[in-house]
């Protein structure tokens, strides 16, 4: 029978719970986002006691599906201030699901200066003091707690970003070589730093394990889904042979790749920090090019960069970081962005806000345009040590733009916008002001259909249909949030008919019972407005839901676009 | 007229990465993919000085042209 754990950092007590029956349905960002909406005053500060962190794998987590494996954590943003969802693969959410664990929750806050660790078995959690892994990187506390309780120990850790309560500090998960996959944006490191937890272990022994209700219905359907995520070109040769920094050269091409802190739209060297570059480069050197975050994961997106000697340099290595530290930056130098990759991983700050946040230190005049070294040493020596200028850089790209009178800053409710200049594919706009999860382009990726002809095709450049797009994007990947699927699952489904039937029949075969395709969109839809509801009575609302002033006054070369939504266009969004 | 042809991902593989190239006034991209000995069937995406195109657009002098298979990321 699933189970909520639930922990009291305020006392430190801890408890098992039933699920209540108005949860039992739900997974992942629906089960993170409902107990948030339902247990977190809105107007709390989100490194106060009233804030709560929560962990909560997939509907399908733990089961054989394929690509399954994914975990959702959810509190109040400290970068946002409204709510928050962001997953990760690595090991520790199919040992939750297998533990029989629906959520983890941990509220309130310790009396004291003392840090703690939790530790989580089939029994329950318990909380230690912990003194020794105090102030140091993620690495070095994955291989501490391996040699202390075994290899097999799941982990989720922050480093010194989220010990300081950085606002761009992330979470990280171990991956199952060992390494580090992220709950990269909105700041969740710091929460769990308010909370004084260094890291949670956990040990899946004994664990009852998930139950299918109807073995012979899931197996049928989970070979129809694996065979329709083989069969895409996207998720079975594009995304396994160059991983996702394919996209250097395509929005480069399209005029959408985010250069200078969003000055243009194209990066001269952009041959030299592409996904065909980084692939030969990992052959040449004896990498891996293909690599997976999570058990069960057949699309394998990931790789592991390694340097001229072939010593490991960094894996996970992602589109958007590379854009953000290589075209943002003006960085043409892949060896400095993997070291920098690499140490964003160690200090536990998301790679993401971090590259953005770069682009508007260079533009305050921080550090020179393309300076490489420059970003590790600030990363290492700034950041790291929490200096004065290391805690505005931590704080993300608002932060920086702040304190230095920035005035091109490219955030949206303060989170840094990602990899695709929204005046030159106009759809991924409307997903970066709407989204209740400040600028997030995975939480409606219209990138597919405006640029990789994935769902049909909607021109870019144009007004036209981008609303809509945008929309049933973002409702769709809240259902997908919530099964413990990754969200590339989402090319096939878009483009083959049997895909998505055969998710929804793994679900009902799971649980047993008979959800409709008409069922997982209204899932989607009361995420969304159960998250829009917090932001509300957070105090953002419509009038948040807008670009940065600067996008509507500049044009961004090659196509000389600029931001034309109204707001009325722009809020019809909700409308549904 | 002269084009210039950018290949990307798996098209590289045995043909080229950028190239200026030779066509008759007039000639539709399709001719180009033919001749590359490209399956259209594997085109994903085909841009034409920076704009999404359709395999039956004509090419003009100085255009660049594009092609893609189909990839993702994100």
């Amino acid at each position: 029978m699933d189970k909520i754990f639930r922990v009291n950092m305020s006392d430190l007590s801890t408890k098992i719970e039933a699920v209540p029956s108005a949860w039992a349905g739900l997974g992942g960002r629906g089960l993170t986002s409902t107990i948030v909406a339902a247990e977190v005053p809105p107007t709390c500060h989100p490194l106060g006691e009233n804030n709560k962190l929560v962990f909560a794998p997939g509907l399908l987590t733990g089961t054989p599906a394929a690509n399954s494996g994914r975990l959702s954590a959810g509190a109040k943003s400290p970068l946002t201030g409204g709510i928050k969802e962001s997953n990760a693969g690595g090991t520790a959410a199919q040992m939750l699901a297998r533990l029989g664990i629906k959520a983890l929750i941990i509220e309130g806050l310790p009396k004291g200066d003392a840090w703690y660790s939790l530790h989580v078995t089939k029994d329950g959690v318990t909380v230690q003091e912990e003194t020794e892994l105090l102030g140091k990187g993620n690495f070095a506390v994955i291989e501490a707690l391996e040699a202390r309780l075994g290899k097999k120990t799941g982990i989720l850790t922050i480093g010194q970003a989220g010990e300081l309560k950085m606002t761009a500090a992330n979470i990280s998960v171990k991956d199952p070589d060992s390494k580090i996959r992220s709950h990269g944006r909105g700041g969740l490191g710091a929460v769990m730093g308010s909370k004084r937890i260094k890291f949670i272990t956990i040990d899946d022994q004994g664990a009852p394990g998930v139950k299918v209700a109807e073995p012979e219905k899931f197996k049928t359907a989970a070979r129809t889904f694996a065979k329709a995520l083989l069969d895409h070109p996207v998720s079975g040769e594009g995304l396994p042979t160059f991983g996702t920094n394919v996209l250097v050269n395509i929005l480069n091409e399209a005029g959408g790749l985010p250069t200078r802190n969003f000055t243009y739209g194209q990066f001269e060297a952009h041959e030299k920090i592409s996904g065909e570059t980084m692939h030969d480069t990992i052959v040449e050197r004896g990498g891996k090019p293909k690599h997976g975050c999570h058990a069960g994961c057949i699309i394998q997106c990931s790789q592991v960069y390694p340097d001229k000697e072939g010593k490991y340099v960094t894996s996970g290595f992602e589109y958007e970081t590379i854009w953000g530290i290589g075209a943002d930056c003006c960085v043409d130098n892949l060896d400095d962005i993997a070291v920098a990759d690499n140490l964003m991983d160690d200090i536990g700050i998301d790679s993401i806000e971090t590259a953005v946040m770069f682009g508007v230190a260079m533009e305050a005049g921080i550090l020179p345009w393309g300076d490489g070294k420059g970003i590790i040493r600030l990363l290492k020596d700034e950041i790291a040590q929490g200096t004065p200028l290391g805690r505005i850089l931590g704080g993300g790209a608002g932060s920086v733009g702040r304190a230095f009178g920035v005035t091109r800053v490219p955030v949206v409710k303060n989170q840094g916008i990602p990899a695709y200049d929204p005046r030159s594919v106009k759809g991924i706009g409307i997903t970066y002001a709407t989204s209740t999860m400040g600028a997030d382009h995975t939480s409606g990726y219209t990138i597919a259909t405006n640029i990789l002809n994935v769902g049909g095709h909607v021109d870019p450049l144009k007004k036209e249909g981008q609303v809509e797009l945008s929309r049933n994007l973002q409702i769709a990947t809240a259902a997908v949030d919530s099964t413990g699927m990754c969200i590339f699952v989402a090319f096939p489904a878009l483009d083959i008919p049997e895909c998505l039937p055969a998710l929804i029949d793994m679900i009902n075969a799971r649980f047993g019972i008979n959800l409709t395709g008409d069922d997982v969109t209204e899932l989607g839809k009361y995420i969304l407005k159960t998250e829009r509801q917090f932001n509300i009575a957070a105090g953002i609302t419509n009038a948040h839901d807008r670009l940065p002033e600067f996008f509507t006054t500049e044009p961004v070369p090659p196509h000389n676009a600029v931001w034309d939504f109204t707001d009325e266009e722009i809020d019809e969004f909700w409308n549904f | 007229m002269q084009i210039t042809v950018k290949l990307f991902a798996t098209f590289r593989a045995g043909r080229f990465a950028v190239e200026p190239r030779t066509y008759p006034p007039g000639t539709p991209i399709v001719e180009v993919i033919r001749e590359l000995d490209i399956p259209e069937a594997q085109i994903g995406m085909i841009m034409l000085n920076n704009r999404h195109a359709e395999p039956e657009q004509e090419l003009h002098e100085g255009d660049n042209l594009s092609l893609f298979p189909l990839v993702g990321g994100g």
